[in-house]
């Protein structure tokens, strides 16, 4: 089983990297983390919180447009190529077909994430020209943007297997949105005299992801570090949450038939 | 023993945008295929083929029915272990050479890394794409990317190979050479399973065959026994007859065609066949042959079709 996983990934990967919209991202993003540098130059005093702040975020948007833009396409480009066919006759079991798409596609992000966050120790060192303990501050925020697109991952993969790329896109990406402000939705529901409105936003706050805590840039760049409880409760979370994705993308795809 | 069985196998596939209509795809086919045998899924186009091929490879789900692939459940994934498939028109990966496409394919049987590179080369000479091993196959012609897929459909070695349609696109050349396959398969043992419309392959090819028709089969059985079963008419071929002789032989005869100095008498009552023959050897005629006319495969199919009824199309109360 683990052989046909691991072959699944390993293929996804390479097609994947083949793909042109990966490396257009990727050339932005790292010019963007080089752009940062030009910013510090003219942010006297605060040169190292706005390269860092614009690095990190620039690894974290890039990441999420590489998750959605490779993401969608990845089981829906089998349909639709057909090539399902010949991958399902084999003796692969749907879920180890759909396991190892996503862990290819991660495998992916992980090699990009790795490349921009080069590229932003890079552009780090050319700042400071040194650098030191602290500076391992920012791989804690990597770590937890990387959780977010196992998350992002899981979504895409999941609309891949109901709906076209076009709408996968767009609900993945509208997810993503929604996820960064779900702690002000729910806010918003709790200080309402609406029960009605209380509880729907509870709903909203426990069901869609919810990528508020992970999002650490701005507490990195000022030199703070990340509690110890947030590195368990974001890892835990973004597990649970990947799990309950890839299963249901497993049953929707369990169920489906290829004419 | 049995290598395929279909029991009451049944699809209906929901139409429409409220998709609340039914057309019924595949009706209660049941099916028995010797192993060993080439059998041939005739039928013209929408007829169920392809259906029947991807219910068994669970593509599809069956409304009804169930079926059984080297004695087990066709649920039961493991037995496509031991079974290939080259689906229809068959799109593969783009960006991957043959060789990279083959080992992929091997892997996903757990095939080790000395036996992939033993099997794939030997596939890719089989197929006849030595010189386009290391071509992406995104660059191939439709009868190479076909030729790609039978080699895939074969990586395992199976005891049992699903083809469908797999003469689709492919030269006189090529299409010879996929029967030459198909009848070296036959010779080491394998069961091959086909759909086709072309009559000519199923005839040169099959052991036996099931005619479809809008989703329900119309005919099954020993091909040559289909053939052999009935002779329609007798045919005289006479040299250069004389017109009194012709006249003569004119009451006999359902139809006379003259091509150049012979005639060709087609003679539809056998006991009509000795008078005819008589007059002939009374004028001297040269009688250049004598022989039954066999159904066709063409006739056969054409019949059943021609017998089926219209397709089923119900909806949901």
């Amino acid at each position: 089983m683990m052989t046909r996983v691991t072959s699944i990934a390993v293929h996804t990967f390479k097609e994947s990297v083949r793909e042109r919209v990966l490396y257009n991202l990727l050339v932005f993003a790292l010019l963007m983390i080089g752009a940062a540098i030009l910013f510090g130059t003219i942010s006297v005093g605060i040169e190292q919180i706005i390269l860092v702040n614009l690095g990190l975020s620039s690894i974290s948007v890039f990441g999420m447009l590489m998750a959605i833009f490779i993401g969608i396409g990845l089981v829906s480009k089998e349909i639709e190529r057909r090539t399902i066919y010949v991958i399902l006759s084999k003796p692969v079991a749907r879920a180890e077909f759909i396991v190892g798409k996503y862990l290819g596609l991660l495998l992916t992000l992980l090699v990009n994430t790795a490349i921009m966050t080069a590229g932003f120790y890079g552009a780090l060192l050319y700042q400071k020209r040194g650098l030191g303990l602290n500076d391992l501050l920012p791989l804690g925020a990597i770590y937890f943007i990387l959780l977010q697109l196992a998350i992002v991952v899981g979504l895409a993969v999941l609309f891949s297997c109901i709906s076209t790329p076009l709408l996968s896109a767009v609900y993945t990406f509208c997810l993503f949105v929604i996820g960064n402000f779900l702690s002000d939705v729910r806010w918003f529901g709790q200080e309402s005299a609406s029960p009605l409105l209380r509880g729907l936003t509870d709903l909203v706050y426990y069901l869609l992801p919810n990528f508020s805590d992970f999002n650490v840039i701005a507490q990195i760049s000022h030199g703070q570090s990340i509690p110890g409880y947030l590195w368990v409760s974001n890892s835990c979370y973004a597990l649970l949450y990947v799990t309950v994705l890839v299963s249901a993308a497993i049953l929707v795809f369990e169920g489906r038939e290829f004419r | 023993m049995l290598a395929i069985e279909t029991i009451d196998l049944t699809k209906d596939y929901r139409t429409g945008f409220w998709r609340k209509r039914y057309k019924r795809a595949l009706d209660s086919l049941n099916l028995q295929v010797e192993a060993g045998q080439v059998f041939g899924l005739l039928g013209p186009n929408g007829a169920g083929k392809t259906t029947t091929l991807t219910l068994l490879l669970r593509l599809v789900f069956p409304t009804r029915g169930t079926a059984r692939i080297l004695g087990k459940s066709f649920d039961d994934i493991s037995v496509h272990a031991r079974v290939g498939y080259l689906p229809e028109n068959p799109y593969l990966y783009d960006h991957l050479t043959p060789e990279e496409f083959l080992n992929y394919m091997g892997e996903l049987f757990g095939l080790s890394a000395a036996e992939r590179r033993r099997r794939v080369g030997e596939l890719i000479e089989r197929v006849g794409l030595a010189e386009s091993r290391h071509v992406p196959l995104g660059k191939f012609s439709k009868g190479m990317v076909q030729r790609a897929g039978l080699a895939q459909a074969l990586i395992n070695d199976p005891e049992v190979v699903f083809l469908d349609e797999p003469m689709s696109g492919l030269d006189p050349l090529g299409r010879r050479e996929v029967r030459d396959l198909i009848l070296a398969l036959k010779a080491q043992g394998k069961t091959v399973f086909f759909s086709t419309h072309i009559l000519s392959d199923a005839e040169a090819l099959c052991d036996q065959v099931a005619i479809l028709c809008y989703g329900r089969l119309q005919g099954c059985g020993d091909l040559h026994k289909i053939l052999g079963l009935s002779v329609s008419s007798t045919e005289l071929v006479l040299e250069d007859p004389a017109p009194a002789a012709l006249a003569e032989l004119a009451s006999h005869a359902a139809s006379i065609v003259r091509t150049g100095a012979r005639v060709r008498l087609e003679i539809a009552q056998e006991c009509e066949v000795p008078k005819a023959l008589q007059i002939a050897l009374q004028h001297g005629i040269r009688v250049v042959s004598l022989s039954p006319v066999k159904m066709s495969l063409e006739d056969y199919f054409l019949a059943k079709v021609a017998a089926s009824p219209g397709s089923t199309t119900r909806s949901e109360s």
